[in-house]
C-alpha cells in the first residue's frame, strides 16, 4: 500500500503536516510518498521520494492550482490513501481532491482500527468508525494525533511537479490579530469563561476569580464571537496557546479546538453542569456545579483564607 | 440575485447522549435539536447579503426527518425568503458525498449566485459537504471564512488559519463560501418575524424522487470514547466543593502559596 502525504508550508515555514501524515502511514503500513508545495531549501525531514511544486510561483493558497498539482502526482503514483493534515489548509483542498478522484473521505481521523479509521463525533462525545468503501481514499488528521515521526535525515529524492499556475482563486495576503498587551503566556492563573457564563455579566464573575488569584482570564471562543472580550483572550487554535501552572475552564465544554490552546497547562480544573463534558478529558479536577453558585463561594473562601 | 444557504439540525452538544440500537449513531432519545451553530452564522451572512441585495432572493433547505423543519422555520424567521425540506428519515446513514449529491440534485436548476454552508456539521463535524457541493455544481469554493463583502459579483472573504492569522482572498460569483463561527452575530428572530415565518413558502421535496449517489465510506459502528486523564470528579453541595477544591489547589500547586 502506497500512502500521498501532502505538507503544508504557511508564512515561509514548513508545519507540522508531513511528519504527522509519516508517523501515520508508518501505523498503517504503508510506503510513503510525499507532495509538497514549498521551497527546496526547506524540506521535512522525511522517509521516500517529495514531490515539490515551487512555493514562490504556486503560492502557499490556490486550491485549484494545488488541486492540479496533486491529482498530476495521484496520477503518477497512484496511492491507495492520501494524508492531510486537518487544518485549514487540509479541510479545504482534502474534499476537492475526494470529489476527483470519486474517493470516500475520513475527516479528523484520531486513530486506525483494522482498516477503518475513527474520528471524533458529537464534540468528542461520541467516536465514530468509518470504513471508506473504494479502492482509494482521502483522510485528515487531527492535530497531534499521530507522530510527529522524525526521520534521522533529509529525504534524498526530490521530483519537481508542475502546472499552469492560474486561478480563479486569488489570495492577496494575510492579516494577523494584534495580540495587544495581554501577556496571557507569563500568567500563572488563567480563568477562563466558556458559553456556560450565561449572560456578559457572567464574565464579571470570572474576572473576580482570576483576580484573587493574582491571575488572568480568557475566554473560549464564543465569548470572543460574541463581543464580551477582545481576540487576544481568546485562548484555543485560533487564539492563544497557554500553559499556566493553574487553568480553570468555567462553562467551557471542551471542544479540541480549545484543548489545543490549553492542554499543557500544569493543572487544570474544570467547573461545568456536564459531567461527561469533553473538558474532562484533561481536567485534573471536575467539579460538577453551576458556575454562577460555585464562583462566588470559591471566591470567598479563597479570600477568607 | 438568488442566495442559497444548508443547514443541518443536530442535538444540542451538551445534551445526555445514547448509541442507537443499529450501533451506527446516536440515540435520538433525550436530546434538543437545534441549528447547527455554523449554520447560524452561513444564514445571518445570507441575510445580510440579502438585506444589501435589493430584490434578491433568499432560499434555505435542510436534509433530514420532520423534525428538521424547525431548523428552516427558524431560517425563515431570520430572514430567508422560503424553505425547502428534503425529507430522509435515513439522512444519517448517508455519507458527506451522498448529501452533497442531493444537494447538488436540487440546487442544479436554480442557478444560485451565492451558496453558503456551515465550516463544518457540530455532530459529524466531516467539514466535506459544503465543498464537494461547490465541485458537483462547478462553482469555485472558499472554506472557513470570517468576513465577507460582496460587489458587483465580486467577493472578497477573510479565510481564518491557524493562531489568530486570516488569508485575504478574491473570488467572483457564483461560488459557494463556507462559515465559520464568529463570521457575523447571528440575530434572534423577533416574535413578530417569526409569526410571519409561519407564513412563508416551505417546500417539500421527498429524498426518493432526487437522484441518488452511491456512498463512498460507511460508517461500521459509534462508542462512547474511553476518558482519557480520569482526574478527580468533585459533585454535592457547592460550599464543600469550594473547601475541597481549595485544599487541592493547596496541595497539588503553587497558586495559593504565596499570597
Ligand atoms: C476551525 C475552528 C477553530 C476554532 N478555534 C477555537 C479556539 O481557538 N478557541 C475556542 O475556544 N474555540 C474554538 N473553536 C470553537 C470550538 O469548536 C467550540 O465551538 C467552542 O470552544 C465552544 O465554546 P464553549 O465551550 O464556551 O461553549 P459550549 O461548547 O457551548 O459549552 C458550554 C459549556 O458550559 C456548560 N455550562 C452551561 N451552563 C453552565 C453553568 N451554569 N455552570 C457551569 N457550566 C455550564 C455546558 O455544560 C457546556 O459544557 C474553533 C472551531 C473551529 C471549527
Ligand atoms: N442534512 C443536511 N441538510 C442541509 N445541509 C447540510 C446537511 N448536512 C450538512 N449540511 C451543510 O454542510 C455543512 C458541512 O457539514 P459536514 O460536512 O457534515 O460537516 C453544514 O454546516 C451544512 O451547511
Amino acid at each position: 500500500m502506497k500512502a500521498l502525504i501532502v505538507g503544508e508550508t504557511r508564512q515561509g515555514e514548513l508545519l507540522n503536516a508531513s511528519q504527522e501524515g509519516a508517523a501515520f502511514a508508518e501505523i498503517i503500513g504503508a510506503e510513503p510518498v510525499h507532495f509538497l508545495v514549498g521551497d527546496k531549501e526547506n524540506l521535512p525531514w522525511v522517509r521516500g521520494p517529495i514531490y515539490l511544486a515551487d512555493v514562490s510561483k504556486y503560492g502557499e493558497y490556490s486550491p485549484n492550482v494545488h488541486l492540479s498539482l496533486l491529482l498530476e502526482v495521484v496520477r503518477r503514483e497512484a496511492p491507495e490513501v492520501i494524508v492531510f493534515s486537518h487544518s485549514s489548509y487540509g479541510w479545504d483542498l482534502a474534499p476537492r481532491l475526494s470529489l476527483q478522484l470519486k474517493a470516500g473521505q475520513i475527516s479528523e481521523v484520531v486513530d486506525v482500527r483494522d482498516g477503518a479509521f475513527v474520528v471524533p463525533a458529537c464534540n468528542a462525545k461520541l467516536r465514530r468508525t468509518i470504513r471508506p468503501l473504494g479502492d482509494i481514499s482521502v483522510v485528515t488528521l487531527q492535530a497531534g494525533a499521530f507522530g510527529p515521526f522524525q526521520a534521522s535525515e533529509g529525504t534524498t529524492t526530490v521530483i519537481d511537479v508542475g502546472t499552469d499556475n492560474t486561478d480563479t482563486i486569488t489570495f492577496s495576503g494575510y492579516e494577523k490579530d494584534a495580540t495587544g498587551d495581554v501577556a496571557l503566556d507569563k500568567a500563572e492563573v488563567i480563568v477562563s469563561a466558556g458559553r456556560g457564563v450565561g449572560e456578559a455579566d457572567g464574565l464579571t464573575l470570572i474576572k473576580a476569580l482570576a483576580a484573587v488569584f493574582h491571575g488572568e482570564y480568557g475566554a473560549s471562543r464564543p465569548i470572543v464571537d460574541a463581543g464580551w472580550t477582545q481576540p487576544n483572550r481568546q485562548i484555543g487554535v485560533t487564539g492563544q496557546v497557554v500553559s499556566p501552572k493553574l487553568y480553570m475552564a468555567c462553562g467551557i465544554s471542551g471542544a479540541i479546538q480549545h484543548l489545543m490552546g490549553m492542554k499543557n497547562s500544569d493543572f487544570v480544573v474544570a467547573i461545568n453542569t456536564d459531567k461527561d463534558a469533553p473538558i474532562s478529558d484533561v481536567a485534573d479536577v471536575m467539579v460538577v456545579a453551576d458556575l454562577k453558585q460555585f464562583v462566588p463561594v470559591l471566591i470567598e473562601k479563597i479570600q477568607g483564607r | 440575485m438568488k442566495i442559497l444557504v444548508c443547514v443541518k439540525q443536530v442535538p444540542d452538544m451538551a445534551s445526555k447522549f445514547t448509541i442507537n440500537a443499529d450501533g451506527n449513531w446516536y440515540g435520538e432519545q433525550g436530546l434538543a435539536w437545534r441549528m447547527n451553530e455554523y449554520d447560524e452564522f452561513a444564514v445571518e451572512q445570507a441575510v445580510r447579503l440579502w438585506e444589501q441585495e435589493v430584490g434578491a432572493e433568499l432560499v434555505v433547505i435542510s436534509i433530514g426527518p420532520a423534525r428538521c423543519r424547525e431548523a428552516i422555520k427558524k431560517a425563515l424567521a431570520m430572514g430567508a425568503d422560503r424553505g425547502v425540506h428534503v425529507e430522509d428519515e435515513n439522512c444519517f446513514k448517508k455519507d458527506p458525498y451522498q448529501i452533497a449529491g442531493i444537494l447538488a440534485e436540487y440546487a442544479k436548476g436554480e442557478h444560485f449566485d451565492l451558496i453558503f454552508t456551515g465550516m463544518q456539521s457540530q455532530d459529524r463535524g466531516s467539514g466535506q459537504v459544503g465543498v464537494l457541493l461547490a465541485g458537483m455544481l462547478g462553482l469555485d469554493v472558499v472554506t472557513t471564512i470570517i468576513g465577507f463583502a460582496y460587489q458587483d459579483g465580486k467577493i472578497r472573504v477573510k479565510r481564518e488559519l491557524e493562531g489568530g492569522l486570516k488569508a485575504v482572498v478574491e473570488v467572483s460569483s457564483p461560488a459557494l463560501l463556507t462559515c465559520q463561527l464568529g463570521l457575523a452575530q447571528p440575530r434572534y428572530p423577533t416574535l413578530p418575524n417569526i409569526m410571519k415565518a409561519k407564513k412563508k413558502e416551505l417546500t417539500l421535496i421527498s429524498v426518493d424522487d432526487l437522484q441518488q449517489l452511491p456512498s463512498l465510506s460507511q460508517t461500521a459502528l459509534v462508542e462512547f470514547p474511553q476518558r482519557r486523564k480520569g482526574g478527580l470528579v468533585l459533585e454535592g453541595d457547592v460550599n464543600d466543593l469550594a473547601d475541597e477544591l481549595v485544599a487541592i489547589l493547596k496541595e497539588k500547586t503553587t497558586v495559593l502559596a504565596r499570597k
